[in-house]
């Protein structure tokens, strides 16, 4: 597949440059196009939902973020930097591996299922990364996870295997493994479904609490309409690959203008 | 002749043997588990040269006998200049043949590891060979330990053949005592009994006590 890159600029500059920009971004598996030239801005601080149908590209606007996938054309950019590319004589080509290991420190993300490591205690969870990746020594790696598992409840359970965590335990884990790691930019996918209702607040509390207190710039994809309306700066609707409708909680939610929003959200509400 | 005397007799040999069938099944099992990580992880790895020379390791050492095996690398590598003492010579090439049959363990083990493990290494921005070992070993480990207490039998069983290149081990001399003395009742029972206490009393029950531990360490206990 041939791009022409000259299109895309080399860097993101400015004031009002946004913390995540995705440009043009085609994403297929074979003939099936799951993004379909998305163009998506995140600015830096700002709480962003994505609502949509199932199977409408939402986890995979996480996932080439993330860069557990590579997208097929455009370009997307984190912190004013290209992510999927990197600049090579005076343009843009695919990144290599330290580049991508580069960029991807600024990213973390929270999976459905969790995805704690199962053979370490939930503080070892935490200290995985800040030892192995950031180089930190055990003893700060410690104090750092322990100050996390704190914040989401978790210090009680530091010494427990995931095996003995329920899911509301879990994700708060998985959640502190994440953010030991210092990132700018945080990817929640439908952290909340794989969760028993009764502790879905357990798991929402911490992120609203993050959202509140730090300066992260949060990108999450939910089935919580109400968590979505209540916390999110702005609320993109998901269709077929591409943004559809996005606006404020309010606007969207109360008076969406398009028809498949309106469906969307009809039939959400009354599954509810 | 009663088997108390043919013991008092023949005991010093047997348990000499013995202690070489312990020698050749312990280097032979450290070899073969070298063999089988290296080679497993090898069949996975992103290029086909790597993944080919692994191929052709398994394909040779699990398509052959392993009596052929140690008759060629006893009798024809030092044509080829590659002379090996007997003794490294039977360990190696049973170490080698069952690391054959261990690769496909390995491999299988850590592919069936979950993608999400994967996937939260790769969030937390491991590098490939940190994911591999702080990740996906460990669990692969979990999955692949109780067919490897099998094949660990099968090793000490395959430690036998080295005596046709004349490792003095257990069979070697249990034949050495039956062709002086015709006593093959005895010599060949007295291996099958050792053999048998080794596999059933030693070998397995470390395996199950290492699946214990590492259950344990995986917070499934
Ligand atoms: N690894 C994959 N291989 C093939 N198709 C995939 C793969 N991952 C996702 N898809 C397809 O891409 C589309 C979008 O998936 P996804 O982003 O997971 O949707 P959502 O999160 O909105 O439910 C779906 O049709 C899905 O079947
Ligand atoms: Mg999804």
């Amino acid at each position: 597949m041939t791009n022409d890159m000259s299109q895309y600029p080399l860097r993101l500059e400015g004031e009002d440059a946004p913390m995540i920009r995705f440009q043009d971004v085609t994403k297929r598996y074979d003939d099936l196009t799951v993004l379909d030239r998305l163009n998506l801005d995140v600015a830096a601080g700002e709480m962003v939902t994505i609502i949509g149908p199932s199977g409408s590209g939402k986890t995979t606007v996480l996932r080439v973020l993330m860069t557990l996938e590579r997208i097929d054309g455009g370009v997307i950019y984190v912190d004013g930097e290209p992510l999927t590319h990197m600049e090579k004589d005076g343009r843009l080509v695919q990144a290599n591996a330290a580049h991508l290991r580069r960029m991807r420190g600024k990213i973390g993300m929270c999976f459905q299922h969790f995805n704690l490591f199962p053979h370490m205690t939930a503080l070892g969870n935490c200290m995985e990364g800040p030892v192995q990746v950031l180089g930190l020594s055990k003893k700060e790696a410690e104090e750092r996870a322990l100050e996390l598992l704190d914040m989401v409840g978790m210090a009680e359970k530091r010494d427990e295997h995931p095996s003995r965590l329920s899911g509301g335990q879990q994700q708060r884990v998985a959640i502190a493994r994440a953010l030991a790691m210092r990132p700018t930019v945080m990817l929640f996918d439908e952290v909340t479904s794989a969760l028993d209702p009764e502790v879905i607040s357990e798991v929402t509390n911490v992120i609203r609490a993050l959202s509140e207190q730090h300066q992260l710039t949060m990108l999450m994809v939910t089935h919580q309409m109400g968590f979505a309306k209540e916390i999110s700066d702005r609320v993109v609707f998901f269709f077929d690959g591409s943004i559809e409708e996005q606006g404020t909680p309010d606007k969207l939610f109360d008076c969406p203008e398009k028809e498949r929003t309106q469906q969307f959200l009809s039939a959400v509400l009354e599954a509810t | 002749m009663s088997y108390l005397e043919f013991l008092s007799t023949y005991g010093e040999l047997l348990a000499g043997g013995t202690l070489m069938t312990l020698a050749q099944f312990v280097l032979a099992a450290l070899v073969a588990v070298a063999a089988a990580i290296v080679s497993g992880l090898m069949r996975l790895a992103p290029f086909k040269l790597v993944r080919g020379i692994a191929t052709v390791y398994i394909e040779l050492f699990r398509g052959t006998s392993l009596l052929v095996q140690l008759y060629w690398v006893f009798f024809a590598l030092p044509l080829f200049g590659v002379s090996l003492h007997k003794f490294a010579a039977g360990f190696l090439t049973v170490g080698l043949c069952f690391g054959a049959y261990g690769a496909e363990l390995v491999r299988g083990a850590v592919v069936s590891v979950p993608k999400g493990q994967w996937e939260a290494a790769l969030a937390l921005n491991m590098s490939p060979a940190r994911r591999m070992w702080r990740i996906i070993l460990p669990q692969a480990l979990v999955i692949m330990l109780p067919p490897w207490g099998n094949l660990m039998v099968e090793i000490l069983k395959g430690t036998a053949l080295v005596a046709l290149i004349s490792v003095t081990d257990l069979m070697f001399e249990a034949r050495q005592i039956n062709s002086a003395t015709y006593l093959s009742a005895q010599a060949f029972g007295t291996a099958l009994i050792v053999y048998y206490i080794f596999a059933r009393f030693m070998v397995t029950p470390m395996m199950r006590w290492l699946e214990r531990i590492m259950a344990r360490r995986i917070g499934r206990a």
